[in-house]
């Protein structure tokens, strides 16, 4: 520390980040000949200029502040989860069979119901890879991703030869029944008089994301369990001098980190699609990794990496609707964004870090004494 | 006057609020043997890793033989003629002693003529300075004195003239300290200049021709080594008079409170650590244990602390413990009033991210004093730290900040605040003052001595010397996993230990 202060570390280093993975995209859609700003003015409209818009921006941005959370536990155990997809297909499967084989009387019950079986069904898919992690050593980098493979595999055998619907050609299960339909933005807004897009899927689920933002932030710097998961992801042999068994930390926090991941099926599954689908996740739970890495794996920070990221889904949505930008760019900015605040994050911090060495020296040497930065109330925690 | 084999005027480096160097100019003349000394955190290393350009200075300018030189990166200090021989070696273990001196300094894409030419030129190095190593055992083939050697070699064979050596004899036993600086010697006469950083009095006054002394990033003296003495440089170091030597009264002892049975430990590789051994420790008594590092002094500290699985017999005041060594054994440990100050704070004792106070419930975690609900209670946790901040006079006085951002005296203050303050029956204790300034060290020993006469039993690993004679009530050696003897430090001296710890067993030395 003290080389930086703190708000260059949590805004200025990501801001630097985006406008320069902003400033490639553009040459790339102008190589392509078309209109940058244009671009720009469209997703900006698109995802931020309606209340249509902001539903959608908000919808993706729920699933990733779900995944993000996910993935930002586990960092904080160093371990890296990748099987945040897999875990929400899983997810996803919990909230179909507590939506479809039990009969609820009211939305609220079947949220907490659909909510307890996703969590569950994701803490259950990380369970394997954090047992074999513990036990046997087998790097959960490999394993977590091959268990996407798994999920998704058997995702397809549920919803082809189990769950669909007689006479149905569709791999989905049939609709949710009506009662466990769980209320739109617009449906929680108009009661207080705010009009927003019927049509846009953001939903309930979008409070319950903010929620475990706030559960999450208390179980890492709060509680006894998330300090010893931060010890641990800060140093093992110092875990084991102090009595945190490496085996249950990397347990627990996979099982917390899985059942986020699985809890976003809320969202996508019961809250926007009604149904199970293939694909529900739409690679959600890998856009989580960069949340996290954005969001420096604090809930704060992945709280607004997930409405960025929400904003460049929706917004690419639309550049991919009303331009000619093919698809497939959009996945290529959306790319960018990823590999400059993720990826490259010390190619920005270091000159960074460097330029604030000088000021602070040059301060210090017009004021003979200047006073000592008091930076340090505010180093690694919340 | 001949010109200066190093001048550095007036360098200044700050990191952040912390000015570790301030305006320091010093001057070494060549062929000397110049001792640089100072308390932890005083700047030393900062100093020398400006000198080999791992740092840039604020202000101030370098000077090799009277040229201003620029040492913007390591390449520029080798090129300057500077070696550096580091405290941890930088050597690749399962490459030859060939291979790891040619490593950066190869020539060309195929590796054979300039290995054939390494070897040529290393023959004549070893005559020339009586250097002498087998080039083709593997680096985990020889021992520590030896790595040593090849890390000097490699400063040789880069045409160093200056050697910066940084507490080379860390890890060195007696003998092979007084190699060394025979080693040093030889180098010195063939014109090198020598700079030799290190904490210990001895070595300066054994070794240096000139020594230079740094307190809180100035340099303060710079005296010729035949004029001055131990008490007047630890004086000089600490800015005030400083006891060289522990004062206690004779020990007491009790019952025993450990008792160590046939213990034998084996290491994540296989290999057997320590092998059954015997060992009390009395309630009111300090036992030592001496030995090179890497004899099984800290596997056994572990066993001890709940850190590894081993097998035999260890009991506290009768009852046996468990010797699992799954993560939990550490709060069993800690439930049953064995206290652990750990041989190395970074790794082990402290989080080296998080703030002092959340330091200090490290390992006691789940004390129900720091527990409010499922929450933390973080507020009585800071009341806590403030205290022992106080008690134990932590500086900077600031909670806040994180463990790294402390010296590493203060640091050390810490984790002893903690283990010491939850007033063990057993404390075990491994190098507690390793890379702590004399002023720390002085204080840590005064309260291990202070525990000890309050009736508690402590198990002290040093691989100092001198710290083991001055703490210990019974010594006892270890050497391959075994103990070689137990002496009283009355009856003993460095001669008969240094044998012991060097595996001459108990009747021959």
């Amino acid at each position: 520390m003290d080389k930086m202060p703190k708000w260059a570390d949590v805004v200025l280093i990501p801001l630097i980040s985006l406008i320069l993975a902003a400033f490639l995209s553009a040459l790339v859609i102008l190589a392509i000949g078309e209109d940058p700003i244009a671009a720009v003015k469209l997703m900006v409209s698109g995802a931020l200029g309606s209340t249509y818009g902001w539903g959608y921006t908000l919808y993706y941005a729920t699933n990733f502040i779900f995944t993000g959370l996910a993935v930002a536990v586990a960092f904080h155990a160093r371990l890296f989860n990748i099987g945040g997809e897999g875990q929400a297909m899983l997810g996803g499967l919990g909230v179909a069979m507590a939506c479809l084989y039990i009969p609820w009387p009211h939305w609220t019950i079947a949220l907490l119901a659909a909510a307890a079986a996703s969590m569950l069904f994701g803490a259950a898919w990380a369970a394997i890879p954090a047992y074999l992690q513990a036990k046997r050593g087998s790097h959960i980098v490999i394993t977590t991703i091959m268990f996407n493979f798994i999920a998704a595999a058997f995702l397809n055998y549920m919803l082809v030869n189990v769950m669909r619907p007689e006479g149905s050609m569709d791999p989905a299960t049939e609709r949710f029944p009506e009662a466990v339909h769980l209320p739109t933005l617009h449906d929680l807004l108009a009661p207080i008089g705010i009009s927003f897009s019927k049509a846009a899927p953001a939903n309930v689920s979008f409070v319950v994301a903010i929620l475990a933002c706030f559960v999450v932030w208390a179980l890492i710097w709060r509680t006894r369990l998330g300090y010893e998961i931060r010890a641990y992801g800060h140093s093992e042999t110092g875990a084991l001098y102090a009595g945190i068994s490496p085996v249950r930390i990397t347990i627990v926090a996979m099982l917390i980190s899985g059942a986020l991941a699985g809890l976003m099926a809320i969202n996508n599954v019961m809250g926007e699609a009604e149904r199970l689908v293939l694909n529900a996740t739409e690679g959600a739970g890998f856009i989580g990794i960069a949340v996290a890495l954005m969001g420096r794996s604090h809930p704060f920070g992945v709280f607004l990496a997930a409405i960025l990221f929400g904003f460049l889904y929706q917004g690419g949505a639309e550049l991919a609707l009303w331009t000619s930008i093919p698809r497939e760019l959009i996945v290529v900015i959306q790319a960018l964004v990823i590999l400059f605040t993720g990826a490259l994050d010390n190619m920005v911090r270091m000159p960074l870090e460097r330029i604030f060495l000088s000021l602070g020296r040059k301060r210090r040497n017009v004021g003979e004494t200047a006073p000592l930065p008091d930076a340090s109330h505010s180093t690694t925690q919340d | 006057m001949t010109v200066p084999a190093i001048e550095l005027k007036g360098i200044s480096k700050s990191f952040g609020p912390v000015q570790a160097n301030k305006n320091i100019s010093i001057s070494v003349a060549p062929g000397t043997i110049h001792g640089i000394i100072g308390e932890n955190g005083a700047g030393k290393s900062t100093l020398m890793s400006i000198l080999y350009g791992f740092y840039k200075a604020d202000a101030g300018e370098i000077r090799i033989n009277g040229q201003k030189t620029e040492i913007p990166d390591s390449q520029a200090a080798i090129a300057a003629g500077i070696g550096m021989v580091f405290q941890h070696f930088k050597l690749v273990e399962n490459f030859t002693v060939l291979e790891n001196i040619v490593l950066g300094a190869e020539e060309g894409g195929l590796l054979a003529p300039s290995l054939a030419r390494a070897r040529k030129e290393l023959k004549e190095l070893e005559e020339e300075y009586e250097l002498f190593v087998d080039p083709d055992k593997r680096i985990d083939e020889i021992g520590v004195g030896m790595q040593q050697r090849v890390e000097i070699l490699k400063a040789l064979y880069r045409k160093a003239e200056i050697l910066i050596l940084d507490e080379p004899t860390g890890v060195l036993t007696p003998a092979e300290a007084d190699q060394l600086f025979r080693i040093l010697h030889r180098l010195r006469e063939e014109g090198k200049t020598i700079i030799l950083i290190t904490h210990k009095l001895r070595e300066i006054m054994e070794a240096t021709d000139t020594v230079s002394v740094m307190r809180r990033g100035e340099m303060t003296a710079t005296v010729k080594t035949a004029e001055t003495n131990p008490e007047q440089l630890a004086e000089l170091m600490v800015g005030r008079k400083v006891l060289l030597r522990v004062d206690k009264v004779p020990a007491s002892p009790g019952k025993p409170v450990l008792e160590i049975e046939n213990l034998r430990v084996t290491d994540e590789a296989g290999v057997e650590r320590v092998k059954g051994i015997d060992l009390t420790v009395r309630a009111g008594e300090i036992v030592g244990i001496a030995g090179v590092a890497g004899n099984g002094q800290s596997e056994l500290l572990e066993v001890l602390g709940g850190m590894r699985p081993g097998t035999g017999t260890i009991r506290l005041n009768g009852d046996p413990l468990p010797l699992s060594g799954r993560g939990s054994d550490g709060q069993a440990r800690r439930a049953q009033h064995i206290a652990h100050v750990p041989e190395d704070r970074q790794r082990e004792g402290l989080i080296m991210d998080f703030h002092a106070w959340e330091n200090v419930a490290f390992g006691y975690h789940r004390d129900p004093a720091y527990r409010r609900g499922i929450f933390m209670d973080n507020a009585a946790l800071r009341a806590d730290t403030e205290r022992k901040i106080e008690k134990f006079d932590v500086r900077p006085a600031d909670g806040w900040l994180a463990a790294k951002n402390f010296s590493g005296g203060n640091q050390q203050k810490i984790v002893v605040a903690r283990e010491i303050e939850r007033n063990p029956d057993l404390l075990l204790v491994g190098q507690p003052t390793r890379g702590v300034d004399i002023g720390a060290i002085e204080f840590i020993h005064k309260q291990i001595v202070a525990l000890r006469d309050q009736g508690k039993a402590i198990l002290l690993v040093s691989v100092e010397l001198e710290e083991i004679f001055s703490l210990s009530d019974r010594i006892a050696v270890m050497f391959d996993g075994h103990i070689m003897g137990e002496r009283l430090p009355h009856e003993t001296d460095e001669k008969e230990l240094g044998l012991l710890m060097a595996g001459v067993s108990g009747e021959a030395a």
